[in-house]
């Protein structure tokens, strides 16, 4: 018989470990950072250095110093705060309620066939048209104001949501219903102890795909008809010839996508502790 | 008096029981007019070739499939779908993924409703019996196989049925875990005293296993014959009755 405990580490010697043994285990580190994020830090060092000594044009790629001092003048002189605050609520709204209608709706589609068959069509001819291109029609309908860039971005981060939802609820194992229902259980009690419970890592793909799209909508929305936000500022300090800021603004759009990600992972670790986690 | 309350308890009776399935245009007859009586604490084997009807006829008396003629009585009430004096142990375990052990086997009793403090109570009964009170906490996929069929069984058992079926239980394990599992399996059966009906494709553990061994034959005309295994228990494998048994056994499907 085998038991594999979850999550444990190969066992640790209780002795204080001797000088050479920490320094072995230093290099390992070492070593490993450098394995996965060496090539990163070749990039970037290959950026200040070829943008100082003129390599690379430095009026389209300034030396990395100078942006992140744009990004540090930026948050902490207050510039950019208001844009990062105005983004975070365009892109947390949408999010938001296209988390709290894709789930629920989801998990109902997915259940019942009938509605399903009924609506995969308009579903799948709404996935495929672009939401930027229907920005224009959201615009006319919504007005220039919040409530259009609110809503093309809604719009584009509720289908994978929705989408991956309808597949987690489709693809739960008949085997395990079948099991439930012998022991007696409900439909409504095979839908709570069962379908969701295995839903969830699908739903979480969908999550994780959303709010890339989410950013992803943010910006090209701030550049069409904005005044305020991340996007914009990008735009604006192209226009202005004020590349180091450019530069900066995409550095938060950067930060954030990987903050939301980091998030979801976490999230997603907590909730799916069951799941293999590994790939 | 008691007798008369043991004996009918978990009590099956199948009458004039005929399934067919359609399968490319073409009628297949899987089970026709069976009869069948099984006193209640009764371990009964039923063995075949592949395709004889076997696991068929357990999906009827579990009420996942109804049948096209006749009836199962349970207690001397029809069947009509699934029912809560009933267990069934598939042949893979069945286990949800993201409950530990003890969520697994409270699982069935949770689902009727009893309370959580309460199911659990008896879950960890259970799991002692089969031998993972070790293992409460942990989840599935960190079990071997053995032991992930194990906690099914202690689910089913935890419900407390009149009925056990089991569906090739220990047809997807290893030969020496099978070995351990069916001692298991008898020692389980003999201080439950549930009616026990087993569908195998393993001879030796229905000689094992059963009081009498239900062979459904190839030839789709041929009628079924009903084997009585009058061996002592715990039973002996290699007992010269038991080896002549399987012999015997192994005779009425033409095999040396």
């Amino acid at each position: 018989m085998t038991f594999q405990s979850l999550g444990s580490s190969p066992t640790v010697s209780v002795e204080a470990p001797s000088g050479a043994a920490l320094l072995r285990r230093g290099v390992a580190g070492a070593g490993r950072a450098l394995r996965r994020y060496g090539l990163l830090f070749g990039f970037l060092a290959f950026w200040q250095v070829g943008s100082s000594l003129g390599w690379i044009n430095p009026t389209v790629f300034p030396p990395l110093d100078k942006i992140l001092a744009a990004t540090w003048a930026g948050v902490v002189g207050g510039a950019f705060l208001d844009d990062i605050a105005i983004s975070l609520q365009r892109s947390g709204l949408a999010f938001a309620a296209a988390v709290g209608l894709g789930i629920p709706l989801g998990l109902f589609m997915g259940q019942i066939r009938a509605v399903e068959q009924a609506l995969d069509p308009i579903l799948q001819f709404f996935r495929q048209t672009s939401a930027l291109a229907l920005y224009p029609v959201f615009i006319l309908l919504l007005g220039l104001g919040e409530a259009s860039k609110v809503f093309v971005i809604f719009w584009a981060t509720l289908f994978p949501i929705l989408l991956a939802t309808i597949g987690g609820v489709k693809e739960v194992d008949r085997k395990l219903i079948e099991m439930a229902a012998t022991f007696g259980a409900s439909r409504a009690t095979i839908f709570r102890r069962v379908v969701q419970p295995a839903s969830v890592p699908s739903i979480f793909v969908g999550l994780r795909l959303s709010a890339t799209t989410a950013l992803l909508l943010l910006v090209a929305a701030e550049m069409i008809g904005a005044n305020r936000g991340l996007g914009f500022q990008v735009m604006n300090a192209q226009y202005n010839f004020q590349i180091p800021q450019m530069f900066a603004a995409i550095l938060l759009l950067a930060a954030l996508g990987l903050t939301a990600n980091a998030l979801l992972v976490t999230l997603q670790r907590r909730l799916c502790r069951w799941a293999d986690l590994s790939h | 008096m008691s007798v008369v309350e043991t004996t009918r308890r978990g009590e099956v009776t199948v009458r004039d029981l005929s399934k067919s399935f359609t399968l490319n245009g073409q009628r297949l007859n899987v089970l026709r007019d069976l009869h069948l009586d099984v006193q209640g604490g009764e371990a009964l084997a039923i063995v075949g070739p592949s395709g004889c009807g076997k696991t068929t006829l357990l999906r009827v008396l579990a009420g996942l499939e109804s049948p096209d003629r006749g009836e199962v009585l349970i207690d001397g009430h029809p069947v009509q779908g699934v029912g809560t004096e009933r267990a069934i142990i598939f042949q893979e375990p069945r286990l949800l993924p993201w409950l530990t052990v003890l969520g697994n086997v409270a699982f069935g009793l949770e689902v009727r409703g009893t309370s959580r403090a309460e199911a659990e109570t008896r879950a960890r009964h259970y799991i002692r019996l089969v031998g993972l009170a070790e293992f409460e906490s942990a989840f599935p996929r960190q079990l071997s196989g053995g032991m992930a069929q194990r906690v099914g069984i202690a689910r089913a058992l935890t419900v407390q049925p009149e009925i056990l079926l089991l569906d090739e239980p220990l047809g997807a394990l290893d030969a020496m875990t099978k070995l351990t599992m069916q001692e298991e399996l008898a020692r389980i059966w003999r201080e439950e005293k549930v009616t026990t009906i087993l569908v195998t494709h393993d001879l030796e553990e229905a000689i094992y296993l059963a009081d009498r061994v239900l062979v459904l034959p190839r030839q789709k005309g041929a009628t079924p014959r009903l084997i009585v295994v009058n061996l002592t228990r715990p039973r002996d494998r290699s007992d010269p009755r038991f080896v002549e048994m399987r012999r015997r056994l192994m005779a009425e499907f033409g095999l040396q």
